[in-house]
């Protein structure tokens, strides 16, 4: 059971994000850089499955070369190997661009299965999975809370808005998998040390065979222009002194719902 | 022609559906495509809604595989119709049909949409940032028709339109050439009391709570004001409620007349979800906590001392 997980470096988001208003791109000067939290989640996931059924954990990212940290913290994990597909031509790219250059460094893989977060924690627009899955033929099993792997198959339970679907599909696929899944394991001393020397391939997009076809050149859409959404008043901040639940009673009789 | 992504459930609309089509109706002439069993009888709302033309196939398969015969239909008619903008809700079926969608015409995905507008032959889609704090105009680029993922309850659901609209059943074969995850079993997580997206009142609570059996408390207090209960990321992923209860980002949107959070913080993966409501309610001991921005009410003060207070004064309220 050989298993991709594919990976994301962002800014620390318990850190408020700014966006460059001349570039229209995300300040990463000065702020932290973390693994996505989401993806750590679909780290573990791969792990258990491989420490389960035997195989090793590749992991898959796109980025600026410093995003090797975060491909690192995911080898501290457990992962065997990192792939990382770095070109200054990939700055500011869209969704599907980002797709391409994980799909193309995932062609001639070995694995069963990918495993992707459901969406990135700083641009959350889920996109990259299902944009991955349909350039490579693989079926997408979204949203999973639980995946379950057995003769051939792979089984998730799937969020849904009032519970949830056993979905059920053949291998290869490709799964995205919620917060809820698992609890994510801290790499230990031993994993850290052990992860400097794990092997990580960089490829660029002319190593790839996708020069012009992703980032700069084929953006799909242009953002023009951001502004400050209108705030909500500032409202009323009081301490509680022993009269906290009186005042939201009279707060909400005010508003005439009691 | 603008298309709408009308996402039905035994022929029955889904509200997202209503949502797009009230907008779309409002940039141009409206088509709708609905799919699955039943999806037929959907017709006559959706062009209540403002689909001049609805096309449907009631194929099984568009409701029991995940994403790909509507991917395979959709780029065919696409390929066909040529229509300029196609809008999908963002919910589950929507962002997988969407992205699978874009990488198969290779053409723009906007998602996160909560407004549209006609920008001179084109149109531009604009998307809160950073929990809302900021507001992206995005323009498409690509001469392939653009996708959008609109939030739900971006818009609210008007009836218009003349009502008669122009059905096309469809009945291409559903190609099943490659493999396609198929849901095998539908199970139920329902909550107590009134649905989050419908209730006037929502109690939610976060971490702050300090534990799983504290949420008794909140449903108490829900139970007194006829309330919906809700529930931050932190907690469902933590396995104190189930995820049908979350809101937020990768939850619900609500937008109910009050929200009441209490022991949350307000993480915009939080925020997303429910700055929308009419007036906010916050309860947290952290006097920095960011919910404390949004709110309209806010009372720094310990949960478990304000929650019980408050749950006695609306009792006390109520026997007088």
């Amino acid at each position: 059971m050989n298993v991709l997980v594919c990976v994301k470096q962002i800014p620390d988001p318990n850190v408020p994000g700014k966006l460059d208003q001349t570039s229209h791109r995300l300040v990463r000067e000065g702020v932290d850089l973390v693994l996505d939290p989401g993806d750590e989640h679909a780290v573990e996931a791969g792990m258990q499955l491989v420490e389960k059924l035997g195989g090793e954990v590749t992991v898959v990212s796109m980025g600026p070369p410093r995003a090797l940290d975060a491909v690192r913290k995911a080898l501290s994990m457990g992962a065997t190997r990192g792939i990382l597909v770095s070109d200054a031509a990939l700055e500011n790219s869209d969704t599907l661009s980002t797709a391409r250059a994980l799909a193309a460094a995932i062609k001639g893989q070995l694995f069963e299965l990918i495993i992707c977060g459901t969406e990135s924690t700083d641009g959350y627009s889920g996109a990259v999975p299902g944009q991955i899955a349909e350039l490579m033929g693989l079926p997408l099993l979204s949203f999973a809370k639980r995946i379950e792997v057995a003769d051939g198959k792979v089984t998730i339970d799937r969020q849904t808005d009032d519970g949830f679907d056993v979905v059920e599909s053949p291998l290869p696929a490709l799964v995205t998998v919620t917060g809820g899944i698992n609890e994510a394991r801290y790499p230990s001393l031993r994993g850290i040390m052990q992860a400097k020397n794990k092997q990580v391939k960089q490829f660029t997009l002319e190593e790839l065979g996708l020069a012009g076809q992703a980032g700069k050149d084929a953006l799909t859409q242009e953002v023009v222009e951001v502004t400050p959404a209108e705030a909500r008043k500032a409202g009323t901040v009081v301490e509680d002194k022993g009269e906290g639940g009186k005042r939201v009673a009279d707060y909400l009789a005010e508003l005439k719902v009691i | 022609m603008i298309w709408v992504y009308a996402e039905t459930v035994d022929g029955v609309p889904r509200p997202i559906a209503l949502e797009l089509l009230t907008k779309a109706r409002s940039l141009g002439e409206v088509a709708a495509v609905a799919l699955g069993p039943g999806s037929a009888r959907a017709a006559e709302q959706l062009a209540a809604h403002g689909a001049g033309k609805v096309m449907v196939h009631e194929d099984p398969a568009f409701r029991d595989l995940l994403a790909q015969p509507a991917v395979e239909l959709l780029a065919a008619l696409i390929e066909k119709h040529k229509p300029e903008l196609i809008l999908f809700g963002m919910t589950y079926e929507g962002r997988d049909i969407a992205s699978r969608l874009s990488a198969r015409l290779g053409t723009a995905l906007i998602a996160n949409a909560t407004d549209l507008d006609r920008n001179g032959a084109g149109y531009s889609v604009i998307s809160p940032v950073f929990g809302g704090s900021l507001l992206v105009t995005t323009v498409p680029r690509t001469s392939a028709t653009p996708l959008v993922l609109v939030r739900p309850k971006a818009f609210a659901a008007e009836p218009g339109g003349n009502g008669k609209p122009e059905v096309e059943v469809l009945t291409n074969p559903v190609s099943s050439s490659k493999p396609a995850p198929r849901i095998v079993r539908r199970e139920k997580e329902k909550a107590p009391g009134p649905r989050l997206e419908d209730a006037a009142v929502i109690v939610s609570g976060g971490r702050g709570l300090g534990s799983p059996e504290n949420f008794a408390m909140l449903e108490e207090l829900a139970a007194e004001l006829g309330a919906a209960v809700g529930a931050s990321r932190a907690v469902v992923d933590a396995g104190w409620k189930p995820y049908a209860m979350q809101i937020g980002q990768t939850g619900k949107t609500v937008k109910p007349t009050v929200y009441i959070a209490i022991g949350i913080s307000g993480a915009m993966q939080h925020t997303v979800g429910m700055k929308g409501a009419k007036s906010i309610v916050a309860i947290n001991k952290d006097p920095d906590a960011p919910i404390f921005k949004l709110a309209d009410l806010g009372i720094v003060g310990d949960v478990h001392k304000v929650v019980p207070q408050l749950i006695e004064e609306l009792r006390a309220r109520k026997r007088k």
